[in-house]
């Protein structure tokens, strides 16, 4: 039986590489003594498979892995006891059951939203967003990047990748709205569109004044994004 | 959510910010109006290797059952942070609270190797308190000192207020509540201190004085006040048993270097090797109740959610009860997904049965530790493994398909010789032999054999705390002369060999068994940006040479030279259990060839019997 757990990363939690909470959870899986299965062989590691990893230092309110169980409680009681479990700034909340059809959240996810502010202490730059948009991303057919990856350069086109952008006043600071392409082919971080933007407009951008905040991660059901978080069902 | 210490730009800009935030699984939290002593408790190197150390987790334990204490801890910072801190002038900081250490009651740092002394200046200089004892004032912290390295605490005696000698279980709680009762009388620091002293293990630098003969070594060592103890007893919890021990330990999120759960199965060590400081300073062997054991292996597990549980101990085969909790906790968690990592036991048939349950033989490798390469000098550091035993083992292993053996020896020991030497090569030969013994149908290609060696250091409290060392390139012959002799051995290609550097063992052994004269060095060459002296990547030799010339200081004198049997030692004034009669009497049988038998074979009257526990009471009941 697969199940899809759903968690929260944030506070001082950002700072915990990917690496770290796969480790994390599987040591947070058996305190709460959910019955996972392992692997064979002399070493055996639990199921257990992520969907996209997150960055040092950006925070969630959408993260998700699968496991392989034997058996399990309701879908509450689990999530208390997994809530038992946690460090501060990592809160479980939800936890469903897959049916054998369902992608494996690695290889389902789509699409991503995502949440960019300035931190507190950097100066906001003072333009007109609302029109700056416009002409950086409605008016445009095409926006044409070159990524960089350890191996190659590849230019990509935001306009096809980037399925939403807006940008909102909160305090007289902009936050920055992006749904974009993720996965493991065309994966875009939202902080370069962020620079391109900014970049655009003959402002500089410096990766260290923006806080990223995922907000979800989605699967492409059949022409439709719907969030990882819904496919499956609650066990009573 | 607490503040971080450190802002986001900081900590995304250093390696492994997770080293910095806490938060940990089973890291204690307390309300600050709730506590009466803040305590700091460090370990002086990194995160991974600091969250590995057990004693660091039995402390932070006991000391946070108090209601009125709240431990917290600190590593050392990565010099990429330790820059920043210095570049922006932001004090040390402990995990839990994350607030700055000069703000707490107690700096507690654990000395486990010598070369973490300039990391122990590191801390002083980023928590921004005085690095002198004699600097601090009234409203400063109190730092104190404790772990096997306290059994010569003088190179570092003028950094510390206090020194704890022994096992930490028995005398904290006297010190926090005379503490308690100081802070509240509005007394001196110094009446403190004072008072301090006079609790069992506690040493306070300060109030002693050494004076010396014009040649350097110590002319007299004493308190400078009346009522001040001459000696200073190591303290012994008498029955571990009853001990407490963490059944919640620390989770890192980071991998640390031990990073599962850890038994201590049991204390001290039957054996009485020669060279082995911890085999002395933790006499009496004591052992911990199998029922007991079975208990925390499940609590620990079931707190920690840790999918591998490892046995510690010294010479771990010794503990009676092995076989029973081996057993157990295969039976208990193994199915579960729980790997049972063992610790070097003798190769018997016990062992090797139990490690084809639990690893995979094609990967792992069986370990011996000859530590020396001819009978004869076994016998003179009284190692009681015998060549016949070893190649029995080895045997047995082969055959059990086993085909990787990792030999560990010391070079540079009292009476080697060049023939002593080569006799490592022939040993790893004789147990490939054994290995091509095996019909060629029956093995799997070729074995590996790999010989480790590294330089001796004579450590206090040992029969070879006078042996003299020698130069850096007489170590470097020494490994030259293995490194030959295997070479010239028939199975050679079956056999590999490394040997450790040479300017660290040096230095070690400065330190090791060094006087307050070497506050000043430790100082200079901290200053001098030596910091990590553990890691190869850091050690700067020239730098610590340069220390030595500039405060005026001759390494020599602590090294080459060979102290007699009636100077003075630094730490003459501690009490470790085992008398210097004791001592003397096993340095005089080391130079003879003549073997010591172990504890439980027959008593050698080393003195620890006076402690009244563990393998001293056993036939007694």
């Amino acid at each position: 039986m697969r199940i899809r757990v759903k968690f929260r990363k944030y506070g001082a939690m950002k700072f915990i590489g990917h690496l770290d909470m796969m480790r994390y959870f599987q040591r947070a899986i058996r305190r709460a003594q959910i019955d996972i299965a392992y692997s064979e062989g002399f070493h055996p590691h639990p199921l257990m498979s992520f969907a996209a990893p997150l960055g040092v230092g950006i925070t969630s309110d959408g993260e998700y892995f699968d496991i392989s169980v034997h058996s399990t409680d309701t879908s509450e009681v689990s999530l208390t006891r997994l809530n038992e479990a946690m460090a501060e700034g990592v809160e479980v909340t939800s936890y469903r059951r897959l049916s054998d059809s369902d992608k494996k959240a690695m290889s389902a996810v789509a699409a991503a939203d995502y949440e960019l502010t300035f931190r507190e202490n950097y100066e906001v730059p003072q333009i007109d967003y609302e029109a700056a948009l416009v002409s950086f991303f409605e008016e445009r057919d095409e926006i044409l990047i070159t990524k960089k990856t350890k191996k190659s350069e590849k230019t990509i086109d935001l306009k096809k990748l980037v399925y939403a952008f807006r940008i909102e006043q909160k305090e007289g600071r902009p936050s920055f709205y992006l749904k974009v392409c993720a996965g493991s082919e065309d994966n875009v971080k939202p902080e370069l569109v962020l620079r391109e933007f900014l970049e655009f407009h003959g402002l500089s951008f410096s990766p260290v004044s923006v806080q990223v905040h995922r907000i979800d991660v989605y699967a492409n059901i059949n022409g439709a994004l719907k969030s990882l978080g819904e496919i499956g069902e609650a066990i009573e | 959510m607490k503040q971080l210490a450190l802002s986001d730009e900081i900590l995304l800009t250093v390696e492994k910010p997770a080293r910095y935030i806490g938060n940990e699984i089973n890291s204690i939290k307390k309300p600050l109006d709730e506590v009466k002593i803040r305590f700091a408790m460090c370990f002086p190197d990194v995160y991974e290797i600091g969250m590995s150390h057990l004693g660091i987790q039995i402390l932070y334990d006991m000391f946070n059952k108090r209601k009125d204490i709240f431990c917290e801890r600190v590593y050392s910072p990565w010099p990429d942070l330790h820059k920043i801190l210095k570049e922006q002038k932001i004090p040390l900081f402990a995990l839990e609270s994350q607030d700055a250490v000069r703000e707490f009651d107690f700096l507690g740092i654990t000395l486990q190797y010598e070369m973490c002394y300039t990391n122990v200046i590191q801390i002083l200089d980023l928590s921004q308190i005085p690095l002198f004892a004699k600097d601090r004032m009234d409203g400063d912290l109190f730092v104190i000192g404790g772990g096997p390295c306290a059994y010569n605490p003088e190179p570092l005696a003028d950094f510390f207020d206090l020194f704890y000698i022994g096992e930490g279980e028995t005398s904290y709680d006297a010190l926090f509540d005379l503490y308690v009762e100081w802070k509240s009388s509005g007394e001196s620091r110094r009446e403190f201190l004072r008072r301090a002293a006079g609790i069992a293990g506690i040493y306070v630098p300060s109030l002693y004085q050494a004076a010396y003969h014009s040649d350097g070594t110590i002319a007299d060592f004493s308190p400078v006040e009346n009522g001040v103890p001459k000696k200073v007893e190591k303290q012994v919890v008498r029955e571990l048993s009853d001990a407490v021990y963490p059944e919640k330990p620390l989770v890192p999120f980071l991998q640390a270097t031990q990073d599962r759960a850890v038994l201590e199965i049991q204390r001290g060590c039957i054996r009485g090797c020669r060279f082995c400081q911890a085999g002395m300073i933790y006499r009496p062997t004591r052992e911990k109740d199998v029922e007991t054991l079975k208990k925390y292996a499940y609590l620990m597990l079931k707190n920690t959610g840790y999918d591998e549980i490892s046995l510690s101990s010294l010479s771990s085969s010794d503990y009676s009860g092995l076989k029973e909790l081996v057993s157990y906790l295969i039976e208990e968690f193994y199915g579960q997904g729980v790997n049972i990592s063992l610790p070097s036991l003798r190769i018997d048939a016990f062992s090797l049965d139990v490690m084809e349950k639990v690893q995979d033989i094609k990967k792992s490798s069986l370990t011996f530790a000859p530590e020396a390469g001819s009978q004869r000098l076994r016998d003179v550091i009284n190692k009681g493994l015998t060549e016949e035993v070893i190649l029995e083992g080895a045997s047995r292993a082969f055959a059990g398909g086993w085909q990787k053996v990792k030999l560990y020896f010391m070079l540079g020991l009292p009476t080697e010789t060049k023939e002593d030497r080569q006799a490592i090569a022939k040993l790893a030969d004789r147990i490939a032999k054994c290995y091509y013994e095996i019909p060629k149908e029956k093995r799997n290609g070729k074995c590996q054999i790999t010989i480790s060696s590294s330089f001796f250091v004579p450590k206090p409290f040992t029969p070879f705390q006078w042996a003299p060392m020698y130069e850096k390139e007489h170590y470097l012959n020494c490994a030259k002369t293995v490194n030959e002799a295997v070479k010239g051995q028939l199975n050679k290609k079956s056999i590999r060999y490394n040997w450790h550097e040479a300017d660290v063992t040096v230095l070690e052994g400065i330190l090791a068994r060094g006087d307050r004269k070497l506050s000043a060095v430790i100082l200079r060459a901290y200053e001098k940006g030596c910091m990590f002296d553990a890691w190869s990547d850091f050690f700067n030799y020239d730098a610590w040479i340069e220390a030595f010339e500039e405060t005026g200081v001759d390494p020599g004198f602590y090294t080459v030279r060979e102290r007699p049997l009636d100077e003075i030692l630094p730490w003459d004034f501690i009490d470790s259990g085992v008398t210097k009669e004791f001592l003397k009497r096993e340095y005089a049988h080391a130079l003879e060839g003549v073997v010591t038998k172990n504890c439980r074979q027959q008593c050698s009257g080393c003195g620890a019997g006076k402690y009244q526990g563990g393998v001293c009471i056993e036939n007694t009941g």
